[in-house]
């Protein structure tokens, strides 16, 4: 046991507290912060310089005017600058160091997209200007269209989704239209139990009863169940691939044609989309309805929980039915159908245009990468996947036998008898400067920890964090369940109450509290 | 290529670790026929150089609206946006962060949401708020499909006065929702009274205030009306700045208050990324959509927060779940904290007062003229006026002439064709004001 | 007469009501439950019908009514205080009381020893 693990092992509660304890509860760089609302005399600042009000005769506003205070706070701009920033240190980030969330690819943003979506040109023009006027707004959607064709090999795009689950909603309204326009009304929507959350969800929201599909020992669908499954009641499949195990469905032909026999659609979650973009197109594999997450794949930043992106490419028989608005070519001019009119199109789900911004970072990294470098990102990211599982594979126990795609799923049975769960052994990588990878998920795993390094994560920054695994492995095996129960100790905060959160939920600050 | 780390080198030292011989070997699941050998029919790598030039030569194509005399509003508003908070929302820790889901490194993001929860709720009038949506078009959809579960209905109704396109969206949502969906009728004159449709089956009421057209209403009467047949109101903004000016939803007896945010911390953006806001009462929390953060104790006992409620939500709940949203619009609900926090109550409410006297102003140079006439009896900081030209026509022109005069109804109601929506900001100036009054007057003469 | 059902729920019958509540298994298994919603009153259900909420920080859970009938009440305190499930499952913590319509529905449930057995099993 090495001097520093020894010396935490000795770590009591308070101990440090009392003998260094500062005045301020500061720690040097790690500063404490209160809420905006509780800062001296927050009611009463201000941070911005107004011009007086033109002045006019009387308000037009009907005798209902706003009377007594809201209940805002304010700061100064000095002390907005500084709460933020406070505030942003006790996160942690991409920028920071390695992030391994399996199913989220959280790979390097680009300040590049950064620049060109603040262009005065993107940022600054009104979704309902006229068209005429805002011609290079409507080029880089329809680009961004043609790249997103070229890659997953089906004719048509649905612009407008605002994130991966709104994506969904997309494509299953598409699948629903088109069977109703057939007088073809189905009811089941067969989804894997590996699936994500947002899946089920969808097909409820869209009117479909879901039924559940087994996963084979491979983490995969387990073909035998589907088949049985499949009748002329069922209107899709919602598959993602490769899956939330970190595989490819191997199967996936087979399942294209099975759906088809019956007139059922396959709808792709393309979540995982990272793993094949620039080696496989989609709608080679008889895919019919697939989302992209712009901010995974094309990585537009996360942002601590969006904004996202989340166009849906579709195959031919589906096109028709994409809600608007539609970027449409008219000679040398572009256009916008922002009405269903004489279309099939199912209708609108967004106001405007969808997520404009999000596009020219997307396309914007896409430009940047080119045909050969997406290739090379597929390549990269799946490469390092299976350089952390043939790492680990000896320490950790890894779900499932063979290679992965871009991410690598391991189990709890390495804990067996350790006293040590996935949740510690997770918390425990804070301490060692790591964000956790995805814990308890997919459900099909028992403990399930599901790693996705990326493409641009370094072999030095693999090495790194292998190493620090195969010690957290050791250090659980050896029985160090304290260690783990108490992490994390240097984090801004330890593990927090959620119980407590859920059974008196207290979702605002008030001057009582 | 700059954003991929590994060499040819590392790449072969990793196989020989891993045991193969090339990275085909991990796309041997994938079918033989479905394999891309080649490269995509797309352009190869390029500069950062090369895609910036790309930008913004598309970029210069566009009319900018901060360099021209702007009107235009209808859902989007142009304002200031301190430079700071673009500085702020820029830093890595809370561009590149994930959904705060490991709550002891992700404090800062869940503090600002706290703050962000807090401001929404006062400026609504509510108990509570949720950690934002995708926008207020969507956002208005999730609050009448709350309202159903609350209910236990499946019958909205739909103000004239709300924007044409939030009407688009949950009409779409009903039909394959299985609700149904009243839209009452346009209602350009702001004199609709909804309390004909108030009945033991309907779920909701929801109205636009200031609505799509500009009226400013009080909706107490309504709420009270409604409330007496268990019918629940939804008052909907796409204004956030109004709600420094006038009465707030809250106040007016509101249900659930959902709008769009973009207004504050945001900018136009075409269209998108905007934020959603989204508020209720304490006892509806349970059926409310979305990400909610709450206030909690660590194991030291100190004061922290955490997502809570998330039994609510997609990946607990699955089918059951109250909405399928799970990215929300977290940067942009930073940034309008942000921003919120600059202004403060006096900032917030000297705003709006600015915005409302810019509108009253510009109304009254506008009004002037012959073949403009003001529909409104009373507005915000937009109004609609009918002019003796389609107005569709007119606002072509003027592009023509660089102002971008405002939005004709006729792109949303084909046979509203005289109706023009005007809006005003604080970022107008008088002498865009007078440009605009001119060339309009020009052209209607 | 206390009975238990394949979905972890238990009644005690008493006359022709019957309290139901959730056993001891499934409040461990759910962990700190965090909320619970209890029917009203006059609600009328039919066996298997969803009747109650039950929720903890990582999970939620329908109820089911155990048998058919009307509910004569809810169990407000677990409003205030859900933990009372963890605690005393089988006792403060049950969900609903019920009216029951059909005795024979009864005959079908597990007795204690019976579900002793078939958790066992899991």
């Amino acid at each position: 046991m090495s001097s520093w693990s020894q010396s935490l092992s000795n770590f009591e509660e308070g101990a440090v507290a009392n003998d260094f304890a500062t005045f301020t509860g500061n720690k040097a760089l790690e500063l404490e912060e209160s809420l905006i609302f509780e800062k001296p005399d927050a009611f009463n600042q201000t941070g911005v310089d107004f011009d007086d009000a033109p002045e006019i005769s009387g308000d037009k506003l009907g005798g209902i005017n706003r009377e007594g205070q809201i209940g805002l706070a304010g700061l100064s701009e000095p002390e907005t600058i500084r709460h933020y920033t406070r505030l942003s240190r006790m996160n942690y980030a991409i920028d920071m160091g390695f992030y391994p969330l399996g199913s989220c690819t959280m790979k390097h943003n680009p300040r590049l997209n950064e620049r060109v979506a603040r262009l005065p040109g993107m940022a600054d023009v009104h979704p309902l200007q006229p068209v005429k006027t805002a011609q290079g707004a409507l080029q880089v959607i329809y680009d961004l269209h043609e790249w997103l064709v070229e890659l997953t090999g089906l004719p048509a795009i649905a612009m407008s989704p605002a994130a991966g689950a709104h994506g969904e909603l997309c494509g299953m309204m598409a699948i629903r239209s088109a069977l109703e326009a057939k007088g073809d009304k189905r009811e089941i929507v067969l989804v894997p139990e590996s699936a994500h959350g947002t899946n089920p969800a969808t097909a409820a929201l869209c009117g479909y009863k879901i039924q559940s599909i087994p996963c084979d020992e491979f983490g995969r669908v387990e073909l035998g169940a589907f088949k049985e499954a499949l009748n002329d009641r069922v209107a899709a499949l919602m598959l993602t691939n490769p899956n939330t195990c970190g595989l490819f469905e191997t199967d996936i032909l087979e399942i294209s044609k099975e759906l088809k026999k019956v007139g059922a659609f396959f709808y792709c979650d393309g979540a995982n989309f990272n793993a094949i973009v620039g080696r496989v197109r989609p709608g080679d594999l008889g895919i019919d309805c697939m989302h992209m997450n712009l901010h995974k794949t094309f990585s537009t930043p996360h942002g601590g929980g969006g904004p996202g992106s989340g166009p849906v490419t579709l195959s031919a028989e589906l096109a028709p039915y994409a809600p608007v608005p539609i970027v449409v070519k008219n000679g040398d001019q572009l256009d916008l159908i922002e009405h269903v009119g004489e279309t099939k199109s199912f209708g609108r789900m967004k106001g405007f245009h969808g997520q404009m911004g999000m596009f020219v970072r997307a396309l914007s990294y896409m430009m940047s990468h080119g045909a050969d470098g997406l290739r090379q990102v597929a390549e990269d990211a799946v490469l390092n996947a299976n350089y952390v599982l043939a790492s680990l594979k000896d320490v950790m126990s890894p779900a499932y036998e063979g290679s992965c795609m871009h991410e690598c799923l391991f189990d709890d049975k390495f804990l067996k008898d350790t006293g040590v769960s996935t949740l510690d052994f997770s918390k425990a990588m804070i301490d060692e400067g790591y964000h956790p990878m995805t814990m308890y998920f997919p459900l099909v795993v028992h403990g399930a920890m599901l790693i996705e390094p990326t493409e641009t994560e370094s072999k030095e920054k693999l090495d790194e964090f292998i190493a620090a695994m195969r010690h957290l492995a050791e250090k659980a095996k050896a029985g160090e369940t304290d260690f783990f129960a108490q992490a994390p100790v240097y984090s801004p905060r330890r593990r927090l109450d959620e119980t407590l959160a859920a059974r008196q939920p207290v979702l605002r600050w008030s001057k009582d509290s | 290529m700059r954003y991929l780390p590994l060499t040819d080198n590392d790449r072969q030292e990793m196989l020989d670790k891993i045991g193969v011989s090339s990275v085909d070997a991990f796309f041997e699941n994938v079918p033989q026929e479905a394999r891309v050998d080649g490269l995509f029919d797309l352009p190869n790598k390029q500069s950062e150089m090369a895609v910036e030039k790309y930008f913004q030569a598309q970029s210069a194509r566009n009319i900018v609206a901060g360099q021209v005399p702007f009107f235009i509003g209808a859902g989007a508003y142009r304002h200031h946006v301190p430079s700071t908070v673009d500085y702020l929302i820029q830093r890595g820790e809370f561009l590149t962060s994930y959904t705060p889901y490991q709550p002891e490194i992700t404090q800062g993001t869940l503090m600002a949401l706290f703050e962000f929860q807090t401001q929404v709720a006062a400026i609504t009038g509510m108990e509570v708020a949720n950690a934002s949506l995708y926008d207020g078009s969507t956002g208005c959809n999730e609050a009448v499909m709350m309202a159903n579960r609350v209910t236990r209905r499946k019958k909205a109704v739909l103000s004239g006065g709300l924007h044409p396109q939030y009407r688009d969206i949950v009409e779409c949502q009903g039909r394959f929702s299985d609700f149904d969906v009243v839209l009452s009728d346009v209602d350009a004159e702001g004199v609709e009274d909804l309390t004909q449709y108030i009945a033991d089956d309907v779920s909701c009421l929801v109205v636009q205030n200031p609505s799509f057209f500009g009226h400013v209403r009080d909706l107490s009467k309504l709420a009270e009306a409604a409330h007496e047949k268990g019918v629940l109101l939804v008052v909907v903004f796409s204004e956030v700045v109004s709600l420094g000016a006038i009465k707030s939803p809250g106040e007016m007896g509101a249900d659930i208050v959902v709008g769009e945010g973009q207004s504050i911390g945001n900018s136009l953006n075409f269209g998108g990324p905007y934020l959603g806001l989204f508020a209720t009462k304490q006892k509806y929390i349970r059926q409310m959509p979305g990400r909610v953060c709450g206030e909690t104790k660590d194991k030291d006992g100190k004061r922290g927060f955490v997502l809570t409620l998330s039994t609510r939500e997609q990946h607990i709940r699955r089918e059951k779940a109250t909405s399928n949203i799970c990215t929300n619009a977290g940067l942009c609900a930073t940034a309008f904290t942000i921003h919120m926090t600059l202004l403060g109550e006096k900032g917030f409410k000297q705003l709006a007062k600015i915005n409302h006297a810019k509108a009253v102003q510009l109304s009254e140079k506008l009004t002037k003229l012959e073949g403009v006439e003001l529909v409104n009896e009373t507005f915000f900081n937009e109004f609609t006026i009918r002019l003796s030209k389609p107005a569709a026509e007119v606002v072509d022109m003027l592009a023509d002439q660089e102002i971008l005069a405002g939005v004709p109804v006729s792109r949303f109601y084909d046979d509203q064709k005289d109706l023009l929506l005007v809006a005003a900001t604080e970022t107008c100036s008088e002498q865009d004001m007078d440009k605009f009054v001119t060339a309009l007057g020009g052209l209607l003469s | 007469m206390l009975k238990f059902s394949k979905d972890h729920e238990w009644v005690e019958v008493d006359g022709d009501v019957a309290t139901v509540g959730i056993t001891q298994y499934a409040a461990d298994a759910l962990g700190d439950v965090v909320f619970v919603e209890v029917p009203e009153a006059g609600a009328t259900f039919s066996q298997g019908d969803d009747a109650a909420v039950v929720e903890s920080v990582k999970a939620a859970s329908e109820v089911y009514a155990p048998l058919s009938g009307e509910v004569t009440e809810g169990n407000q305190v677990l409003a205030d205080n859900p933990g009372m499930v963890n605690e005393d499952p089988l006792g403060e913590g049950w969900f609903f009381k019920l009216k029951v319509s059909d005795a024979a529905e009864l005959e079908e449930m597990m007795d204690e020893d019976a579900y002793n057995e078939f958790i066992a099993d899991l």
